[in-house]
C-alpha cells in the first residue's frame, strides 16, 4: 500500500508499529494470561496522540482523521487485540460522536482529556435483553426538572471497568421504539454509577468487558448529545465508524496470524524440509495472504470515504463482514500449520484464534453487517 | 546553540538483503527504508540538549541521498529537530564515505554548528567512516561511538565517554566537535502525532550541487577511491561436523576449530 | 614511487599488543604478493616503549614518532604523527587493527592522508597494486568485495583473521619528525577508567553458552558459567531447565523467552525444539554438546560433541583457559 500512503500516513502508520513492537509485544502473552489491563501501555499512547486522532486541534486532538486512525489500529491489533480495540472505541465510539453531537460545553469539558488519555472511555449500548436488535433497549430515563434519573443495565461494556466518561443510549420515550433513544455522557463518580464485575472472555483478555448498572442516577439534561431522541441515530452512525475500526482490528490481527505462519514455515521442519515447501502448506499462506490484502483495501476505502464526509454505511460494513470473516479463518489456518505447538500457549496463534472470534460478534454481528450491506443493495425495497 | 545532527535512510534490520542478478550491487526491490537505529541517539541526544538549554538551541537535521531520504528527515522533525536539509543529486549517487563527507562538509560549515552529531555507522554499509572524515573536514575534534555525553556548565566543552577493550575512555572537547552515538547513549523518543502533524507543514531545504563549490569528479562515484567488485551470499551452512574422541580430545579440537576455522572465538 | 606498507601497532603496558602481531602477519602476506617492504609504526611515548620488543618482529624498519601532543590520545595529534610517518616511510599501503583506537584513527586518517579506507576487513590480498578486500555489510548478511583505486589505501582488519606473527627479524628503528600545531588539538582523551564492563544482557551477547535439562541441578549451571567466564560470554538456559528450577526465566532463550543472535552459541545439553530453536537460530556459529546423538539440535549445529557435557565442558573451559591466557 506504499503508493497511496503520504509521507505523513507513512510516519503515524511507522510510530504505531514502533511502539507496538517495542512497547506492547513484550508484555502481551502475560496481559492476555492474567486478565491485565494494558493501563500504562494506553496512557502512553494518549501521551503520544493515538487517543485524539479523530478529535480536532481546537479541542488538543491530532485530527489525523480515520485512514491513519486505522493504519494505527492495524498495528498495534497485530501485536494485542486488547490494546486495540481500547483505542478503537475511544476513538471511534466515544471522541467522534461527542465532536459531531456534543454542545460545545460538552466538547470542551471532555475532549481535551480524551485527547490525552486523561479520561479513558466507554460506549454503552449494548442490553442483556437487546444486542443485535439495538432499539430494544429498556434502560429507562425519566425527565425531573432539568435531570434525569436513569435506571437500568447495560451489557457486554468494553473498557468500562477503567472508563472514567461512557457515552450511553437510553429510552427517553418508551412509545416510540426507535426516536425514543437519547444518548447521555456519564461519569463514573455519578452517584447511581455501579460498575458490575469483570466478565470471563474467550478471548481480548487483557480488556475488561463488565456490565454497567444505573441506579436512579440523576444526570443533567445538558449531558445529552444531539438532543432528546437522536440517540438511535447517534448510536448507529457512531458504530458505522466504529466497525472501520473492528475491521482494522481484524486485519491486524490476521496480519498477525500470517507473520507468524511465515516464521515458523519456514523453521519447522517435517519429512527432512521446512513446511513452507509443501503446497498445502503454500496455499493456505497465499490464501491467507491475499483475503488479508483484500480486507485492507476494503477498510482503507471505508476510511477515506468517512474522512471525505462521504456516506460509509455499506462499505464500513463490507469491510467489517469480510476483515472478520478473515481474520476468523486466518487464525484457524495458523492454528492448523503450527500443528500441536499451535494448540499451545507457547506460542501467539492460539492467543490470535481467541481473539479474532469476537470480531465476528461486536459492534454488529456479521448477520447485521449483512442485512446493512443487503438493505443498501435493495434500496426500492425501503 | 545550533547543533546539527546527520541522519541516514537505511533498509530495515528485518529486511532481507538479495543480491542483484549481476552480483554488484543490493536489490533495492522491496527493501523497507527507516531511520538508521544509531542516528536516533543522535537526534535524540541533540533533542535532550536543547531541552535542557531552554534556550533559543535550535537542531537541524541533515540527509545525503535520494528522495526517500525526506521521510527520515521528517521524522527528525516530527521528533522535535527544528529545521531539516536534504542533500541530493544524482550526481552525489555511489560516493564512498569521504567523497559523501566532502559534500556534507560543504553544507555543514555554513550551518556554524556548535556541535555534529551522527549515529556511530550506517546499518548498510556498517563502515563507520563518514563522520570521523567529517570532522577531519571541518577541522573539528571528534568523539566516536559515545555512550554518555555531558555539556559542561559554560557550554564551550563537552565530555565524552565511549567503551574501549579494558575500560572506558573520557574524551574532553571543546565545542564546535563532532560527537557520534552509540546504543545506550539514550533513549530515543517516539515521534509524537502531534509532532508528526506539525512536521506535515516545515519545508526541507534541498542543496544541489549547483548550489555547493564542489565540482562533478569530486562527488559521488566519480570522487570515489574504490569499486565494489561483488557481493556474496553468506556461504550456506554446511551439515554439522561431529567431532569424535575421549572427551579431551573433542574438547581440544573443538576449540582449535571455533579459533581457527569458524574465527569467533 | 610510493610502495611498502606501513602497520599502525597499538601498545598495552609497554608491549605491543597481539592484534599488532595479526596485523604484521597481514602485512607480510601483502608485501610477498608485491606490496612491498613492511615498516611499523608507533605512535606517542607510549608507543615507542615498545620499539625494542618492535625490532624483532619480521618487519623491515619501526618508525617512532614522539611529540608531547602524543602524550594523550587524540584523533587529530595521532593523525598527524601517523601522516609524518607514512612520509617517512615511503609507504602506500596503511594497515590497522580495528580495535577502538584503529577504528578512530583509521577513519580520521585516511581523510587527512586523502587515501581510501576499508574498515573491519575479514580478508584482504593486493590486485595489479591494489588492497582487495572482504568485509560485511547490513549487519553481516551479507559480504562486500571492494578494490582500491587510490594513491595511498588503508584497510583495518579484525582480530583474529590472521594469526599473529612469529618470524624473527631485527629491524632498525627510525625516529620520525612531527610537527603538531597544539591549538589546533582541541579534543583529547583525559583518562581511560578500567573497568570490568557489567555482565551482559543475552540480548547482546556475542557469545552464550547454554543449558538444558541435562545439567540435573542450578548449581550444575556453575559449570557452564565458568566456561563462559573464560570465554567472556553469558550463561543462558531451555525453557525445560527454566521450568525445572535450574535457571531463572531472565536466561531462558527462546519462544517464550529472548530471541538471541551471538556469533557463538554453544547449546549444552539441549535437545533442541523448535521452541528453543526460533530463539537461537540466526547465531553465525552453533555448537552443541548433547548425550543423545540423534538429537535434533545437531542438524541445526555447525559443529557437535556427543558425549558426556560433564566430562567435555570442563575440559573445554580448560582448552580455552590456555588458548586465550596466550594471547593479550
Amino acid at each position: 500500500m506504499q503508493f497511496i500512503l503520504t509521507e505523513e500516513q507513512r510516519l503515524i502508520q511507522q510510530t504505531a508499529r514502533e511502539f507496538a513492537d517495542n512497547e506492547v509485544a513484550p508484555v502481551a502473552d502475560r496481559h492476555d494470561r492474567e486478565g491485565k489491563f494494558p493501563l500504562e501501555l494506553v496512557k502512553k499512547l494518549g501521551r503520544m496522540g493515538f487517543l485524539g486522532m479523530l478529535i480536532p486541534e481546537a479541542y488538543g486532538g491530532t485530527a489525523a482523521g480515520n485512514l491513519c486512525l486505522v493504519l494505527a489500529l492495524e498495528e498495534l491489533n497485530r501485536v494485542c487485540a486488547s490494546t486495540g480495540v481500547t483505542v478503537s472505541v475511544h476513538n471511534s465510539l466515544v471522541s467522534a460522536p461527542i465532536v459531531h453531537w456534543g454542545s460545545e460545553e460538552i466538547k470542551r469539558k471532555y475532549l481535551p482529556k480524551l485527547s490525552t488519555g486523561e479520561l479513558l472511555s466507554a460506549y454503552a449500548l449494548s442490553e442483556p435483553g437487546s444486542g443485535s436488535d439495538a432499539a430494544g433497549l429498556v434502560t429507562s430515563a425519566v425527565r425531573d426538572g432539568n435531570d434525569y434519573v436513569l435506571n437500568g443495565t447495560k451489557n457486554f461494556i468494553t473498557t468500562g471497568a477503567e472508563a472514567d466518561v461512557a457515552i450511553v443510549m437510553v429510552r427517553t420515550d418508551p412509545s416510540h421504539k426507535t426516536r425514543g433513544i437519547t444518548a447521555f455522557v456519564l461519569e463514573r463518580d455519578m452517584k447511581g454509577y455501579v460498575i458490575g464485575k469483570k466478565e470471563d472472555k474467550l478471548g481480548l483478555r487483557a480488556s475488561s468487558t463488565v456490565q454497567l448498572v444505573f441506579e436512579d442516577l440523576r444526570v443533567p439534561a445538558s449531558q445529552i448529545l444531539g438532543g432528546e431522541g437522536m440517540g438511535f441515530k447517534i448510536a448507529m452512525h457512531t458504530l458505522d465508524g466504529g466497525r472501520i475500526g473492528i475491521a482494522a482490528q481484524a486485519v491486524g490481527i490476521a496480519q498477525a496470524c500470517l507473520d507468524a505462519s511465515i516464521k515458523y514455515a519456514e523453521e519447522r521442519e517435517a519429512f527432512e524440509q521446512p513446511i513452507g515447501k509443501f503446497q498445502a502448506i503454500q496455499w493456505k499462506l497465499a490464501d491467507m495472504a491475499t483475503r488479508i490484502e483484500a480486507a485492507r483495501f476494503l477498510v482503507y476505502n471505508a476510511a477515506r470515504l468517512k474522512d471525505a464526509g462521504q456516506p460509509h454505511g455499506k462499505e464500513a460494513a463490507m469491510a467489517k463482514l469480510f476483515a472478520s470473516e478473515t481474520a476468523n479463518d486466518a487464525a484457524r489456518d495458523a492454528v492448523q500449520i503450527h500443528g500441536g505447538a499451535g494448540y499451545l500457549e507457547d506460542f501467539p496463534v492460539e492467543r490470535h484464534f481467541r481473539d479474532a472470534r469476537i470480531t465476528e460478534i461486536y459492534e454488529g454481528t456479521s448477520e447485521i453487517q449483512r442485512l446493512v450491506i443487503a438493505r443498501h443493495l435493495l434500496k426500492n425495497l425501503s | 546553540m545550533k547543533i546539527v545532527v546527520l541522519v541516514k535512510s537505511v533498509p530495515d534490520t528485518e529486511s532481507k538483503i538479495k543480491i542483484a542478478g549481476d552480483g554488484t550491487s543490493i536489490d533495492g526491490q522491496g527493501l523497507k527504508y527507516i531511520m538508521n537505529p544509531y542516528d536516533e541517539f543522535a537526534v535524540e541526544e541533540a533533542l535532550r540538549i536543547k531541552e535542557r538549554l531552554k534556550d533559543d538551541t535550535t537542531v537541524v537535521a541533515v540527509a545525503l541521498g535520494p528522495d526517500r531520504v525526506a521521510e527520515v528527515l521528517r521524522t527528525a522533525l516530527a521528533m522535535g529537530a527544528d529545521d531539516a536539509i536534504h542533500v541530493g543529486d544524482p550526481a552525489f549517487e555511489g560516493g564512498d564515505a569521504q567523497a559523501n563527507a566532502r559534500v556534507l562538509a560543504e553544507v555543514v560549515r555554513p550551518l556554524n554548528p556548535d556541535l555534529v552529531l551522527g549515529g556511530k555507522q550506517g546499518i548498510d554499509t556498517d563502515s563507520a567512516q563518514t563522520c570521523a572524515a567529517l570532522a577531519e573536514y571541518l577541522g573539528m575534534p571528534q568523539a566516536l561511538i559515545v555512550n554518555e555525553l555531558t555539556l559542561a556548565d559554560d557550554h564551550k566543552s563537552v565530555t565524552a565517554r565511549r567503551r574501549v577493550e579494558g575500560g572506558d575512555e573520557i574524551v574532553v572537547m571543546t565545542l564546535p566537535a563532532l560527537v557520534t552515538a552509540e546504543k545506550g547513549l539514550n533513549e530515543p523518543r517516539y515521534a509524537s502525532l502531534p509532532g508528526i502533524m506539525k512536521a506535515k507543514k516545515k519545508e526541507i531545504r534541498k542543496v544541489t550541487l549547483a548550489d555547493l563549490p564542489l565540482k562533478p569528479e569530486q562527488v559521488g562515484a566519480a570522487g570515489s577511491k574504490s569499486k565494489v567488485v561483488r557481493y556474496h551470499n553468506l556461504p550456506d551452512r554446511p551439515p554439522v561436523k561431529m567431532i569424535t574422541g575421549d572427551a579431551g580430545q573433542q574438547a581440544k579440537e573443538l576449540a582449535r576449530l571455533l579459533r581457527e576455522e569458524a574465527k569467533v572465538i | 614511487m610510493a610502495n611498502g606498507i606501513l602497520v599502525v601497532g597499538e601498545v598495552r603496558g609497554g608491549a605491543l599488543k597481539g592484534i599488532t602481531k595479526e596485523i604484521v602477519t597481514a602485512a607480510n602476506a601483502l608485501s610477498q604478493a608485491g606490496g612491498g617492504p613492511v615498516s611499523l609504526a608507533l605512535l606517542g611515548d607510549d608507543a615507542a616503549a615498545a620499539a625494542n620488543q618492535a625490532r624483532s618482529l619480521s618487519v623491515a624498519r619501526v618508525l617512532v614518532a614522539r611529540h608531547a601532543e602524543l602524550a594523550q590520545y587524540s584523533s587529530q595529534a595521532f593523525a598527524a604523527a601517523l601522516q609524518a610517518a607514512l612520509t617517512a616511510s615511503g609507504a602506500r599501503l596503511v594497515l590497522f587493527g580495528a580495535t577502538a583506537m584503529g577504528r578512530d584513527l583509521s577513519a580520521r586518517a585516511a581523510a587527512r592522508c586523502d587515501a581510501s579506507l576499508f574498515t573491519d576487513c575479514t580478508e584482504i590480498s593486493l590486485t595489479g597494486g591494489n588492497l582487495r578486500v572482504k568485509r560485511p555489510v547490513y549487519s553481516g548478511k551479507v559480504y562486500v568485495e571492494l578494490e582500491s583505486t587510490a594513491a595511498v589505501q588503508m584497510a583495518s582488519i579484525r582480530p583474529n583473521v590472521f594469526p599473529p606473527a612469529t618470524g624473527s627479524g631485527s629491524a632498525e628503528v627510525v625516529e620520525v619528525e612531527v610537527a603538531i600545531d597544539a591549538a589546533s588539538i582541541r579534543g583529547r582523551v583525559k583518562e581511560v577508567v578500567r573497568t570490568a564492563h557489567g555482565a551482559k544482557d543475552l540480548t547482546e551477547s556475542e557469545i552464550i553458552v547454554s543449558g538444558g535439562r541435562s545439567l540435573k541441578s542450578a548449581d550444575n549451571f556453575a559449570i557452564l558459567k565458568a566456561l563462559a567466564d573464560v570465554l567472556g560470554a553469558t550463561v543462558g538456559a531451555s525453557r525445560a531447565a527454566v521450568d525445572a528450577g535450574y535457571a531463572p526465566h531472565s536466561m531462558q532463550v527462546g519462544q517464550t523467552g529472548k530471541v538471541v543472535n551471538p556469533k557463538l552459541y554453544i547449546a549444552v545439553g539441549i535437545s533442541g525444539a523448535i521452541q528453543h530453536l526460533v530463539g537461537m537460530r540466526t547465531s553465525k556459529v552453533i555448537v552443541a554438546i548433547n548425550k543423545d546423538a540423534n538429537a535434533p539440535i545437531f542438524q541445526k549445529a555447525d559443529y557437535g560433541i556427543a558425549g558426556d557435557l560433564f566430562e567435555v565442558v570442563p575440559k573445554l573451559t580448560e582448552e580455552f583457559r590456555a588458548l586465550l591466557g596466550a594471547h593479550a
